[in-house]
């Protein structure tokens, strides 16, 4: 027994070491820019960027774009399918993991022969229908995220009474929709949003492809220019990925309590 | 009068309705684009049916390119199986205190998904020329790692990189394989005379061995469509094969696609291949869950 705990302790250790050093390293590297001293030069650096600034708010506001699409395709199907037709599930199920198997590229790759200026949906024609494929690209990345969380969220709730009650007092399918299930998952869309966000927010292959001014394209950018700012890049899109599954952890417990 | 056909037909409509948009978008933004691809990989330009693309991938960079890939999918996936399977063992079986189980499964929830540009710069910023770990090799035990011929731009730095995500995986998916084994097992080998390897040896790893497969599998299938950390890290030092899908999409508005097609189709069908492994040996797996 002890001697397993001992083994234990140090395989422990020893992934301890290899995943904090990196992060150790990253953070030490960020600090380095001015010679001799640690300063925060480098933070100073990218956040005065204004390519920092203005890719950043790209980005944030695909991934909010990303989410509303999300939901909106997602959760009246995951709602129907509960409701009305489960024998499509496994269907849905399906399409949904997809995007797990086909890699990024793949579907970009797609997108770029299929809606050029010469299309009947020429969207990588203008750059707001460029937006919009990058948004629809993220849209589908996600979709295996969102799914479960909505359908997670679904399942915690009673819909089909919810909806009798509802459509009992005169409410039409939107209302159902908008005002009762979606206010009842409210926590399960959360978390299915900012685990989208984790994932969009430094995504790169799609974005470059598309050529769209993102964070994920500005990041290797300063990669291959500069030298301290891309770990200050690096300690940020952490904070930010590390900042969005705090979120995810706190509303899962948060439910996890109220159903009880 | 309405006739109960149309009643029916218009229930049935209303019914599809609701599915609807979702359908579409699928069909639109994932189906019919990897559909394109996968057809673009079969036929010329001119729209006839043809193998000829598939060949081009048997042509010197293509071919070196595929074989880098599957190298540093499968060295990197059996290394990830193997190192992630010791740490969900100590955390689930290893009688470590059950905070630091959950500490490393948050943990690995986030390190799953770091794969991309941040996950490069870490790597540099440690193992780099001026990285932290080369520095303090050097300054504290004056050993110079780059000496040695070690290089972060390398197979072993892109393997090193890749495991960050590659392990945290690997626990993910084979905790609950762990949690599955049962106490009686062990209880009714050692009641039996079973040592402590004979049980894992005879008992435990025969179970556990679909979800060991399906696992690797996984993980191949994860390191295989990865491009943007080999990216960052190595430039185009290391040419991996998305990276040269990558180039060919960014370049071939005057050649030929059809070589990007064919490439693309034979990153599906191994990524694909692979997932569908893993699913049907998860689905064997799950049968001792029960």
């Amino acid at each position: 027994m002890t001697a397993k705990r001992i083994g234990s302790w140090a395989v422990f250790i020893l992934a301890a070491v290899y995943f904090l050093l990196p992060l150790v390293g990253t953070l030490e590297f960020s600090l380095r820019a001015r010679r001799g001293v640690y300063s925060l030069d480098a933070y100073r650096n990218v956040l005065g960027d204004p390519q920092f600034q203005q890719t950043l708010a790209y980005s944030l506001i695909l991934s909010v774009a990303t989410v509303v699409l999300g939901v909106l395709i997602v959760a009246p199907t995951a709602f129907w399918v509960r409701l009305k037709m489960p024998r499509l599930r496994p269907v849905v199920e399906f399409i949904t993991l997809l995007p797990l198997v086909i890699p990024p590229i793949i579907i970009v790759f797609g997108y770029i022969r299929l809606f050029n200026t010469a299309s009947i949906l020429p969207l990588t024609g203008s750059s707001r229908g460029t937006d919009f494929l990058l948004a629809a690209g993220y849209a589908t990345l996600s979709l295996p995220y969102m799914y479960r969380a909505i359908d997670t969220g679904l399942r915690a709730i009673d819909v089909r009474t919810l909806t009798e009650a509802a459509q009992s007092l005169g409410a039409g399918w939107v209302t159902v929709l908008a005002r009762v299930i979606l206010p009842n998952i409210a926590v399960a869309i959360l978390s299915g949003a900012f685990l989208t966000f984790a994932i969009v927010i430094g995504e790169y292959v799609i974005a470059a492809l598309l050529n769209r001014p993102a964070f994920g394209p500005y990041m290797v950018w300063m990669g291959s220019n500069r030298a301290y700012e891309p770990a200050a890049l690096a300690v940020i899109a952490f904070g930010m990925t590390w900042a969005s599954m705090a979120v995810i952890q706190f509303l899962a417990r948060r439910t996890r309590f109220t159903k009880v | 009068m309405v006739s109960p056909f149309s009643v029916r037909l218009e229930r049935t409509l209303s019914l599809w309705l609701g599915v609807l948009p979702f359908f579409v978008f699928a069909l639109v933004f994932l189906i019919l684009p990897t559909l394109h691809v996968v057809i673009g990989a079969f036929t010329r330009p001119d729209g006839s049916l043809t193998l000829a693309n598939l060949s081009l991938l048997m042509s010197g960079p293509i071919l070196a390119a595929l074989g880098l890939s599957l190298r540093i999918s499968l060295w990197t996936a059996f290394l990830g199986t193997i190192a992630g399977l010791m740490v969900a063992g100590a955390v689930v079986r290893g009688g470590l205190p059950p905070v630091l189980r959950d500490a490393v499964m948050t943990f690995s929830g986030v390190a799953s998904n770091f794969a991309g540009v941040p996950l490069a710069f870490a790597f540099i910023a440690t193992l780099g020329r001026l990285g932290l770990v080369t520095v303090l090799a050097r300054d504290w035990f004056g050993i110079n790692i780059y000496a040695t011929g070690f290089n972060l731009t390398s197979f072993t730095g892109l393997t090193m990189a890749y495991l960050y995500f590659q392990i945290p995986l690997m626990v993910l998916i084979i905790s609950p394989a762990l949690d599955g084994l049962r106490g009686e097992w062990r209880e009714a080998a050692e009641s039996l005379g079973a040592s402590g390897v004979q049980y894992w040896r005879m008992v435990a790893l025969p179970v556990l061995w679909p979800s060991l497969l399906g696992a690797f599998a996984l993980l191949f299938a994860n390191a295989f469509g990865a491009v943007a950390t080999a990216m960052a890290l190595t430039g185009s030092a290391l040419s991996i094969l998305p990276i040269i899908l990558f180039a060919q999409i960014r370049g071939d508005v005057l050649q030929d696609p059809h070589i990007g097609y064919a490439i693309a189709f034979a990153m599906i069908a191994l990524t694909g291949g692979a997932n569908v492994i893993y699913i049907w040996l998860r689905l064997r797996a799950e049968r001792w869950q029960k």
